[in-house]
């Protein structure tokens, strides 16, 4: 079971929380603007990324909040943790402990 | 007191005798004892058969990692655990074992049969042997093997022992309670950290309750032990758990340790809990889980009364038991020679010390040959002999060529042997960190840590024991929070013997006739390791699958060493390459009720009940379960089955007037000024023209345009919405609404609180519910002109403030009454008996809701749709805002494909014959009679008999539906196919007349 | 037309460390700072950056739950409506939420000298003073329900969970408890 850093309650245990999938994923302001290509996507297209991925984290059974969290995937280590509409921190894996 | 049992010494009371069974038999030990222990101290060592050959097996250890003494304790019938360590197990009272894998008798064995027959089962047998004919796999080699493998059996009945659980915090969590792991736990309680300390022995202490020749602090080591004990005992800031096993080590320093509280215990209290699981989150951890004794790999090395030198040490010392009355040693360290000095000065001939090593010098073999011991150096053995225990051991001396010469047999009743030490690394590994090989050691030692953590001690490779506890204080005392006490010393001193070692194979093995054991538990040989290498296996990863080497329930603490050692030979390749294999948690079995703790029966989840639910099992409702929810299905009255009661409850409702408990039903409260818009955006439907007062039925669409939750949505305000889901739904609905509301449109200032629970919901539904409810509710209007279909209003309902909507799931005139929920019950209670006032009223229950609304054409979403059915496939175009420019799903639904005529669509189906009920899940076809594979073009959602209707009558989702209506299809069933026609959806009051009475 | 009826709450056992309380008015706040700050000169409420803590007026307490979201305790005796009336004119036009939750959950009081152990059996946070002082509260989990925990004293802790999940709650803390108290 992690340890999450909330950026509002600060460490609290993982079953506090749901998983919010891949971060920085903006919904499109028009979306019928898109073709089916773009549609797609934005709908199913992730990174996958091995290593720090920005992801989405939700403290449910806690503040309620979502945030956003840089994790290294090999590691599960969270390298930060900021709140959503905040830029990415600049770090790369192994940045922090 | 029998002969192997000493007059003095060690840490058992001799006042207390014990009595136990094993296989039947009846023995003595004493408190303190081991069941090992005690099996020794009566001069058992035949105590198991093994797993593949049935060989007669002893004991081969003194602890966690034994691989061979596994027995069954039966405490009564439910009360059977199997695959317990007898090294582990504390004697007690009355305590009853049985040995494995034997059949009919330990002493009789049928399946030593596989032994004889050997040559037949290598490794890789089974992979091989059974692939053909297939058909004899599942009725003879399954059966067949299923019954001579295994370890134990499990017992039948449920298990009657409670189990707890907890979590708890520390700043420094101490795994291991020896030299190292008792200084760190000082050190870091010098220090004032919360500091919790366990070890899976009865007693703190370790390798120094069998120790005979450490001082510390000027003292001996046990007295030492005793006060530092105590001086953590003491600490209100030190958590103390002896029986309790670290067992896993999980992401961010979580800890699980399986905590053993009456398997100790002769007569349990009744109730008492039997383990406790500990979920620790540790601030820092110091491992300090030691080493474990390595065998040596030679002929014969499996026989009952071989086991290893620091075994052998610690049942003199630690439990006052002789292994054997002539021992040979077999070393490749001085341990060996410690062994042998203990038991000798304890009385034990010593007939020998064969020294794998080419010279046997230094303190402890001067000490050796000092008392009179023969030692031979650069020895190997070539066999042993005896039946059931070890009779003699043929030793040899290795020639400057290579050869075997001065060749010998000894007669002796117990070996022991030490191959060197293995740290113990699998908490450290299952931490992921990383391990280094170290030549200097022979062993893989810790690298780089993943956790905030560090190992300390023997599981590090540290051996003398003052620096192991100079490295333990060091542990503790850096992994506090804050260091601001003077650091404690400690002086300790002691003979030096843990160097050296050998891994593998001795010298010679690979040419004996006698079976060379590499894995006790596995059974598996020298000979196996070397057939997977022939067979072009280079990883120890696939080595341990071909081989089962290391798979057993001992995970292969002391075989995996020397097993890579052999496979590193045979390929000519440095260990390190041959590669490690992974350290899974749990490191020792657990039982499963520590993980389930109190979730069982009653507490295995919780079950919600509704307000009104007393009222409905007093009243004889049959309940079913809708996610944690018991809801009531029907109401049977006496000497109806469930079909009748729903079809009389689906009457009640068309004709009169039913009652029915929708409390269950998901609520969310939708305030603030973007209310509107934040539904406008969500929800397929247009909202802003939803006038105050108004409901409207809403279609929730994921992204992708597909259907995930409906309900009604009431506007009770300009900015406040009472949106409703389904009974499932509610959680999920809610969560997707916050990540809307938080992260896409932030820009509105809009507020969600669930409000499920906070209302009793019931409904009122039939001709006759304006009648009964006339005289329940006071503020509205309830006629039609005045209070049409789907209105909603506050309203004082008998005597209390709630809100009345004018909904129907069932197609008849109702009203959904929300009262506060604890008022539910009684006000549930005033509408039934106005109901009795008013020419009748019916509970009924969510079957005959089912029911109701399938006559309508009214879809459940989960049942009807099933994630990839969008509004237009359910037939619910008319709910959707054409002119909003955007909603979640809307961009998903314009793909050319979304659109195609012939996606499944929703439609009715009735059997031609009137008669038959149509299987919910059956396939649809187009052609009758056909053959695999069929072509299929939908299937039945649901499936009713509708008494209204005189026949039964089913929903299909169905390729091109709604063009195919008129047509005949065909439902395969078992009985044949079903022609039936395909009909609109709704079978009843299609013009919906009564709904708007 | 009727009285009232009878008010039934869920039965719910009681233990020398564990009580039902009594019904509440509770009401759910959520809104922007300056809604919070209007609403907080009629009602104890805790400042946003408050985090997991209450704020008491004598019978009355806020509890913070989130940067904007606050749950309000008062007793049964003051009604919700008045205090909805009372909340409503003091905010004005600044945007907010306010839902009366007072029948949505119920109120349990664990309390003594194993309060802690007995929580910890199935809450997972670190509930000794030091980490969870007096008057820190949070939404949080009790094995499989969810719960909003506030520390009332040393050895007081109140627990409001939703109605439905009140019985499974009371039943698993009383199975704990059986390890710890006699
Ligand atoms: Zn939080």
């Amino acid at each position: 079971m992690l340890l999450i850093p909330c950026p509002h309650c600060g460490e609290r245990p993982e079953i506090e929380f749901t998983y919010g999938g891949e971060a920085h994923l903006v919904r499109p302001a028009d979306p019928s603007t898109l073709d089916d290509a773009a549609w797609a996507d934005y709908l199913y297209m992730r990174t996958n990324t091995k290593g720090v991925h920005a992801e989405r984290w939700r403290h449910a059974r806690g503040c309620g909040r979502f945030f956003n969290a840089l994790r290294d995937t090999t590691t599960d280590r969270f390298l930060a943790t900021y709140r959503i509409g905040e830029p990415r921190p600049a770090i790369a894996a192994g940045g922090a402990r | 007191m029998s002969r192997w049992r000493t007059a003095t010494g060690g840490r058992v009371d001799r006042t207390r005798t014990l009595a136990f069974r094993f296989d039947g038999t009846r023995y003595e030990g004493l408190a303190g004892d081991t069941l090992a222990s005690a099996l020794l101290a009566n001069g058992v060592h035949l105590v198991g058969r093994s797993f593949k050959y049935h060989r007669p097996r002893g004991i081969l250890t003194a602890g966690a990692e034994e691989p061979s003494a596994l027995v069954t304790v039966r405490r009564d019938s439910a009360r059977v655990t199997p695959d317990l360590r007898a090294t582990q197990l504390e004697l007690y009272e009355g305590l009853d074992a049985l040995s494995l894998n034997r059949w009919p008798s330990l002493e009789r064995d049928v399946g030593r049969i596989n032994d004889w027959l050997s040559p037949l089962f290598p490794a890789g047998f089974y992979y091989k042997t059974f692939m053909w004919p297939k058909s004899a796999w599942k009725s003879l080699y399954e059966p067949v093997i299923r019954r001579a493998a295994g370890l134990g059996v499990a017992p039948t009945e449920p298990d009657p022992d409670r189990y707890a659980q907890c979590y708890a915090h520390c700043d420094v969590l101490v795994v291991g309670a020896g030299p190292a792991g008792l200084a760190a736990a000082l050190a870091a309680a010098d220090q004032g950290a919360r500091v919790l300390i366990c070890d899976e022995q009865s007693e703190f202490g370790g390798s120094l309750l069998a120790d005979r020749h450490a001082t510390i602090d000027g003292g001996p080591a046990a007295a030492w032990v005793a006060h530092a004990v105590a001086d953590l005992a003491a600490n209100p800031r030190v958590v103390c758990l002896p029986r309790t096993t670290a067992f896993g080590y999980f992401p961010h320093n979580l800890i699980g340790l399986a905590e053993r509280l009456t398997d100790h215990l002769a007569a349990p209290a009744p109730h008492a809990a039997r383990e406790r699981l500990w979920q620790v989150r540790a601030r820092s951890v110091v491992l300090a889980t030691g080493a474990v004794e390595r065998p040596l790999v030679f002929p014969g090395n499996d026989r009952p009364g071989v086991m290893l030198a620091g075994a052998g040490r610690t049942y003199l010392n630690r439990y006052g038991v002789r292994v054997g009355a002539r021992v040979v040693l077999v070393t490749a360290t001085d341990a060996g020679y410690e062994a042998a000095i203990d038991l000798h000065d304890a009385g034990v001939e010593i007939a020998g010390i064969a020294d794998l090593r080419t010279a046997a010098s230094g303190e402890l073999p001067a000490a050796a040959r000092a008392a009179g011991i023969e030692v031979t150096a650069s020895a190997t053995v070539l066999g042993t002999s005896g039946n059931r225990r070890v009779a003699g051991i043929t030793i040899a001396q290795i020639s400057s060529a290579g050869s075997s010469a001065a060749r010998r047999t000894l007669a002796c009743d117990a070996v022991l042997m030490s191959g060197g030490f293995t740290p113990s690394v699998h908490l450290f590994s299952q931490s992921r960190g990383t391990l280094r090989w170290s030549d200097d050691h022979q062993a893989f030692l810790p690298d780089r840590s993943a956790e905030r953590e560090r190992s300390a001690g023997a599981c590090r490779g540290v051996v003398d024991l003052a620096e192991t506890i100079a490295d333990g204080l060091t542990a503790g005392a850096e992994s506090a929070p804050s260091r601001t006490a003077t650091a404690r010393r400690i002086v300790a001193t002691r003979p030096r013997s843990s160097d050296g070692g050998h891994l593998g194979a001795v010298p010679l093995a690979s040419g004996a006739s006698q079976k060379s054991f590499v894995d006790w538990q596995h059974d598996v040989t020298i000979k196996d390791l070397a057939i997977a290498t022939r067979e072009g296996f280079r990883s120890i990863e696939h080595v341990k699958r071909f081989t089962t080497t290391g798979m057993a329930t001992d995970q292969g603490k002391t075989s995996n060493l020397n097993a890579l050692a052999i496979v590193a030979r045979a390929i000519d390749a440095p260990i390190p390459r041959v590669g490690l294999t992974t350290f899974r948690m749990p490191y020792t079995p657990t039982t499963f009720g520590t993980f389930a703790g109190p979730s069982r029966g009653d507490l295995f989840d919780p079950v919600r009940r509704t307000p009104i639910h007393d009222w409905a099992a007093a009243a004889g409702a049959v309940f079913e379960d809708v996610g944690m929810w018991k809801r009531a299905r029907y109401f049977p009255q006496p000497g109806e089955d469930m079909h009748a009661a729903v079809a009389r409850e689906c009457r009640a409702v068309r004709s009169s007037c039913g009652l029915f408990d929708a409390s269950t039903l998901g609520k969310i409260e939708v305030v603030g000024p973007g209310a509107a818009e934040f539904l406008e955006r969500l929800y397929v439907n247009s909202w802003a023209n939803l006038g105050v007062g108004r409901c409207r039925y809403g279609i929730l669409c994921r992204e992708d345009g597909f259907i995930t939750d409906d309900g009604v949505v009431a506007r009770l305000a300009a900015d406040r919405f009472h949106v409703t889901t389904t009974t499932g739904g509610a959680p999920r609905v809610l969560a997707m609404m916050e990540d809307y509301r938080q992260t896409e449109w932030p820009d509105l200032e809009v507020w969600l609180t669930s409000t499920t629970e906070a209302w009793a919901v019931i409904a009122v539904q039939g001709p006759n519910a304006r009648d009964v409810l006339r005289g329940c509710v006071e503020g509205i209007d309830l006629e039609a002109s005045a209070f049409p279909h789907m209105s909603v209003a506050a309203a004082r309902i008998c005597g209390v403030e709630g809100m009345v909507m004018r909904v129907s799931f069932t197609g008849e005139l109702g009203y959904e009454l929300n009262v506060p929920a604890d008022y539910g019950l009684e006000i549930w209670k005033a509408v039934h008996a106005a109901g009795a006032a008013h020419g009748g009223i019916t509970c009924y229950g969510t079957e005959t809701m089912h029911v109701l609304r399938a006559e309508k054409g009214y879809i459940i979403v989960g049942q009807d749709t099933d994630g990839t059915v969008t509004p237009v496939d359910a037939g619910l175009s008319w709910a959707v805002g054409r002119k909003k420019p955007d909603f979640v799903g809307r961009r998903s639904l314009q793909r050319q494909s979304m659109q195609a005529p012939d996606r499944k669509q929703l439609v009715g189906l009735r059997a031609r014959d009137g008669r038959t009920l149509l299987d919910e899940g059956a396939q649809v076809a187009d052609r009758p009679n056909q053959q695999p594979p069929m072509q299929l073009i939908g299937h039945v959602t649901s499936s009713y008999e509708s008494a209204v209707l005189g026949s039964p009558i089913a929903l299909a989702m169905v390729a091109g539906g709604r063009a195919r209506i008129g047509q005949t299809l065909y439902v395969p069933m078992p009985g044949g196919d079903v022609e039936v026609d395909v009909v609109s959806p709704v079978f009843y009051d299609p013009k919906g007349e009564r709904i708007n009475a | 037309m009727p009285e009232a009826p009878a008010r039934h709450v869920p039965s719910l056992p009681s233990a020398d460390w564990m009580s039902p309380l009594p019904p509440a008015t509770r009401l759910a706040f959520q809104g922007g700072l300056a809604a919070r700050a209007a609403a907080a000169r009629v009602f104890p409420l805790p400042d946003a950056q408050a985090v997991c803590q209450a704020r008491c007026d004598g019978d009355r307490a806020g509890l913070w739950l989130g940067p904007d979201e606050c749950l309000l305790l008062a007793p049964a005796t003051t009604g919700a409506a008045a205090l909805l009336e009372a909340l409503r004119s003091a905010i004005g036009t600044a945007a907010h939420s306010l839902v009366d939750v007072s029948h949505r959950q119920v109120g349990l009081e664990i309390r003594g000298p194993q309060a802690e152990r007995i929580l910890n059996g199935a809450c997972p946070l670190d509930l000794s003073l030091e980490q969870f002082p007096v008057g820190r509260c949070t939404r949080t989990v009790l094995a499989k329900a969810e719960i909003v925990l506030w520390r009332t004293q040393a050895q007081h802790f109140r627990v409001e969970i939703w109605r439905s999940f009140a019985a499974y709650a009371a039943a698993l803390l009383q199975e704990i408890a059986r390890d710890y108290v006699v």
